[in-house]
């Protein structure tokens, strides 16, 4: 069997170098940060290896959505929002397919809210690239759903009045199977969460920050810069104690409240820090609130890597166990039977 | 003459105090009319039911009109609540289930004050006598309380009222179910005088019912005895002299079942997937009157039919082009506000250039409208109901059994022309029951699917859109090798699929795909005008479920001798190319529609003929007598007087 530290490692696949780009020209803005992620998904796909046209790409509408036009394979641009449910239709009738859905933060958690958390609660089998970059690119610079109070934008002349998502508490709330994020800005560790996410059976929810230089430069940049990135940044490791800041950190917890402890000081040891158990759903619960604003004196550290799995079965397994089921009980289907009903009569 | 015998069973346990069995005459009826009408928890709807399939099983043609309110179970005993099933029965061939009835069957005050309207002149009223009490009367509206039954108003029909309600009591006497079970099985009472009344046997009911109370032995035995009760209760009772025969109707020669509009969808769509050998999908949210399609299309999973019972509307259709992408036949059905809702995806469709059919049972709008009650006023919404130009076939339906082959045709439309086709029903065909000579599954039309061939060389980039003669692209399928391609919304080059805002490349997609829409009607068999001569002084054209009465209507018009033709349209959008020639030839042209006239708006303007209107717009289908009285009325303008 193929473990997931394997298919990291890419100790599973022989990979023969192929080429999975498009002859399309890509046309985000210069210095988009998709153009980092659309780079590690090709080569995701390079080392796996998997058949060109057993992949799919589904999009819905935003700047990510045009991603699938840069990828030789099957790609399906879809409308905005939709792109959960076309992607629910198409493994359901193809549970044979590898199937990559992108989206951003306004096409997931706005206009496809609903969407989104039905596809999670489902858990079809797919792999989710959520976008996020905390503003509207394509319709030039609105606020977003994720998008912090006060955010001074094109439509918030004054400041966003609303609060924001925490988008991977609104997903572990609708009970996904697999939830991380990840980063445009770190290679090494995007990479890594792309083939963890694909290599989970179910919805796999990978949260990717991602920065738009156009319209909102710099959004993440206290994650992603050296400068601040120790501080305000904590990459979890299933079965490792939670230490940030080059590991003169850690948060612990104090009951049921993270906080953070002093590794230098004499107070508290690792022995002391919450260990990461991806498969504990509970403390994913509060993992996954650990999302204060990094300006904030005191704020807790922004947690990335992957926060919970969950083995739950697929929604396209129950269906066709229910279809392989159905037609041991009743046999393959006789149209002629079907078209002919319970109650018949003959005239003449 | 061949009348059942009563089954032999408890006759005289139920009945201790009969001794003999009056002799009753026996009457022969070429037609006749049944309206049942009772509160929506009565079951009025089963009763109706099992008589139109014990008479449809006994060879008579049948036609049905079920029609009950919104709510589940509206406030008892009011008009609100009240539910009715009209059944048109026959020795003779029906298209509609009649305009009036013969026999009102009301099991209280309010089903009568709803219905007294609806009855013939010197018809009969069957009536629960215990559902005329002050309260029924004061909650149906009966000044001062006065009792129809019995304060003369009703002097011109015939009225039974009977106890039904005490009379299954007693027959449930020595039952040990409580007061509340035993007023359910009433609507059985009902069944069994009816179907002794009408020289039915019961041995197709109790059949049912043993089936449908399998798992409650107490339940099926009360209901088994209160069915007996209502048919020795005729039998035995003296007011009742006489029962009536229906012999069973000419009917072209063969084997028939009976089937609702609905039903006739589901299997419909069942049929056109295996027919070409692709998989059912089936994305749907629950709407009335379209969720028993939804209903009978999950039992069918050893078809390879796969529901999807999705969040919202959207995510419905949206989850049936998903599919039909992966190589399925993706079908979502709704009712007009889900079609409302499903607009921007059906414009995904028309540019993925991808088969899909959208079901559109419908039911009196605007917004929430009227959810239980037809109308057809959404034929503009499915012809013109998208941003940009984004045209789709449109095929309606005419009767239940319409349903199977219109929505058979609109799968073969969209699989062999790739694209999306709406198919359009209404609440009337949709819950109405007819006979059906159902067709073999060899006989069924071939449906073909366009597939693309999986390349091994992909050194040329594979052209998602080069068309074939027709105009249609090659379908392929995602695990096709050597064929990956991106297809999406935004206008795409002519033959690569690729992103383009080239202003003449646009154009050019656009008049391509009008142009392959319009050319799905160059195979089309010719126009049907198989009653009425090919050209005279009036054409009646119809659309879907006004089939019958107009069908009605002009076989009395061309009896009384007039010069009348029937056209009925199966294919709205785009219309049969010899549509205009046949327009032509008539002096008048009357479209009786249960809209405001939106048929006849699209053939005025593409025509430039006056046609007139018969336009009806209250939820309910038309009455051929309305049908005749507008036709004659527009020949009275050809008479010499006039001219």
């Amino acid at each position: 069997m193929t473990t997931a530290n394997e298919v990291v490692n890419g100790t599973a696949s022989p990979a023969p170098k192929v080429s999975y780009a498009s002859d399309q020209e890509v046309r985000w803005c210069p210095g988009c940060g998709d153009y980092s992620i659309l780079k590690q998904v090709e080569s995701v796909l390079v080392q796996q290896g998997k058949p060109k046209e057993d992949i799919v790409f589904i999009s819905g509408i935003g700047c990510s959505s045009r991603f699938p036009y840069y990828l030789d394979t099957y790609g399906l641009h879809g409308i905005h929002g939709r792109a959960p449910a076309i992607a629910s239709g198409l493994r359901s009738v193809r549970p044979d397919l590898s199937v990559w859905m992108i989206t951003g933060d306004g096409d997931a958690l706005s206009i496809g809210g609903n969407h989104i958390i039905h596809l999670l609660r489902r858990n079809v089998d797919l792999n989710v690239l959520l976008f996020n970059n905390e503003i509207y690119g394509l319709t030039k610079g609105q606020y977003s759903p994720t998008s912090p109070e006060g955010a001074i934008t094109r439509s918030t002349p004054m400041g966003s009045v609303d609060h924001p998502f925490n988008p991977l508490a609104l997903c572990k709330g609708a009970d996904a199977t697999f939830i991380a994020r990840s980063m445009d800005r770190d290679v090494k560790h995007l990479r890594e969460m792309l083939l963890r996410a694909d290599a989970h059976r179910g919805t796999s929810l990978l949260e990717i920050y991602q920065n738009c230089n156009v319209f909102n430069d710099g959004a993440f940049e206290v994650f992603t810069e050296k400068a601040t990135k120790a501080a305000n940044t904590l990459f979890v490791e299933h079965g490792k104690p939670l230490v940030f800041a080059g590991g003169t950190k850690g948060i612990r917890l104090d009951g049921m409240t993270p906080v953070i402890a002093d590794l230098t000081d004499g107070t508290h040891t690792s022995d002391d820090l919450w260990i990461h158990d991806e498969r504990d759903s509970f403390k994913a619960s509060l993992l996954v609130r650990l999302f204060d604003d990094p300006r904030k004196e005191g704020a807790l550290p922004r947690p990335f890597g992957v926060f919970y799995v969950n083995d739950r079965h697929t929604h396209e397994t129950k269906l066709n166990a229910q279809m392989a089921l159905a037609k041991q009980q009743k046999g393959e289907g006789d149209l002629d039977a079907l078209l002919r009903g319970e109650q018949v009569w003959t005239i003449g | 003459m061949d009348i059942p015998s009563p089954p032999a069973r408890t006759f005289a346990a139920l009945f201790p105090m009969t001794t003999a069995t009056p002799v009753k005459i026996v009457e022969q009826r070429e037609q006749v009319v049944i309206l049942f009408a009772g509160d929506s928890g009565d079951g009025i709807q089963l009763t109706g039911s099992q008589f139109t399939e014990n008479n449809a099983l006994f060879g008579n043609d049948v036609s049905t009109f079920p029609n009950f309110p919104a709510e589940i179970r509206a406030p008892q005993g009011t008009l609100a609540g009240v539910s009715g099933f009209q059944l048109h029965f026959g020795s003779v061939e029906l298209y509609t289930p009649g305009d009036h009835c013969d026999v009102l069957v009301v099991m209280n005050a309010a089903a009568l004050r709803a219905n007294l309207g609806k009855l013939k002149q010197g018809g009969t009223i069957i009536a629960n006598s215990d559902g005329f009490d002050a309260k029924n009367l004061r909650l149906a509206g009966y000044v001062d309380v006065e009792n129809p039954l019995t304060d003369g108003s009703l002097e011109n029909h015939t009225v039974h009222a009977i106890d039904i309600t005490k009379m299954t009591r007693n027959a449930l006497a020595d039952t040990t179910l409580g007061m509340k079970e035993k007023d359910r099985c009433k609507n059985m009472f009902v069944l069994g005088f009816i179907n002794w009344m009408y020289s039915r046997s019961l041995a197709r009911t109790e059949k049912f019912i043993a089936k449908k109370f399998a798992k409650r032995p107490d339940l099926l035995d009360a209901n088994l005895k209160t069915l007996l009760a209502g048919y020795n209760y005729g039998d035995t009772s003296e007011t009742f002299t006489t029962r009536f025969e229906v012999k069973p109707a000419p009917m072209a020669p063969g084997t028939y079942r009976n089937i609702t509009g609905n039903q006739g969808t589901a299997l419909g769509l069942v049929a056109a997937a295996r027919k070409a050998g692709l998989d059912l999908f089936y994305g749907s949210y629950p709407i009335t009157p379209a969720s028993d399609i939804l209903h009978e299309l999950s039992r069918h999973k050893n078809f390879g039919v796969k529901t999807f019972q999705a969040e919202d509307e959207i995510a419905a259709i949206s989850s049936a082009i998903g599919a039909s992408y992966g190589g399925a036949l993706g079908v979502t059905a709704s009712s007009g506000p889900g079609i409302a809702l499903k607009a921007e995806a059906m414009g995904l469709a028309v540019m993925l250039e991808i088969p899909l059919v959208i079901v559109n049972v419908q039911r009196g709008g605007p917004s929430t409208g009227l959810p239980t009650k037809t109308e057809q006023a959404d034929l503009w919404q499915a012809v013109f109901g998208r941003n940009g130009e984004a045209p789709i076939p449109v095929v309606a339906a005419s009767s239940p059994t319409d349903c199977f082959e219109m929505v058979y045709e609109a799968a073969r439309i969209a699989v062999e022309h790739m694209t999306p086709v709406i198919f359009l029903s209404d609440g009337y065909i949709a819950n109405g029951a007819e006979p059906w000579r159902f067709p073999q599954a060899k006989d069924l039309t071939p449906i073909v699917p366009p597939f693309a061939t999986p390349r091994t060389d992909d050194a040329s980039p594979f052209l998602p859109y080069a068309r074939d003669a027709k105009g249609v692209r090659p379908w392929a399928l995602p695990g096709m090798k050597g064929l990956q391609h991106r297809i999406g919304g935004i206008e795409k080059q002519d033959g690569t699929g690729n992103i383009s805002y080239d202003p003449k490349n646009h154009e050019l997609m656009v008049r391509l795909r009008a142009e392959k829409v319009r050319r799905i009607v160059d195979g089309l068999p010719p126009l049907d005008l198989s009653h009425g001569p090919a050209s005279g002084d009036l054409l009646i054209l119809g659309w879907g479920s006004t089939f019958g009465a107009i069908r009605t209507a002009t076989l009395e018009l061309l009896e009384d001798g007039h010069s009348v033709g029937h056209l009925h349209l199966r294919h709205l959008f785009p219309f049969h190319a010899e549509l205009g020639a046949v327009l032509k030839r008539f002096k008048r042209v009357l479209i009786p529609e249960m809209n405001s006239g939106q048929l006849r708006q699209l053939v005025r303007a593409e025509y430039l003929v006056d046609a007139q209107g018969l336009n009806k717009v209250q939820g309910l289908p038309f009455a051929s007598a309305e049908i005749l009285a507008k036709a004659e009325e527009l020949l009275a303008t050809l008479t010499p007087d006039h001219a």
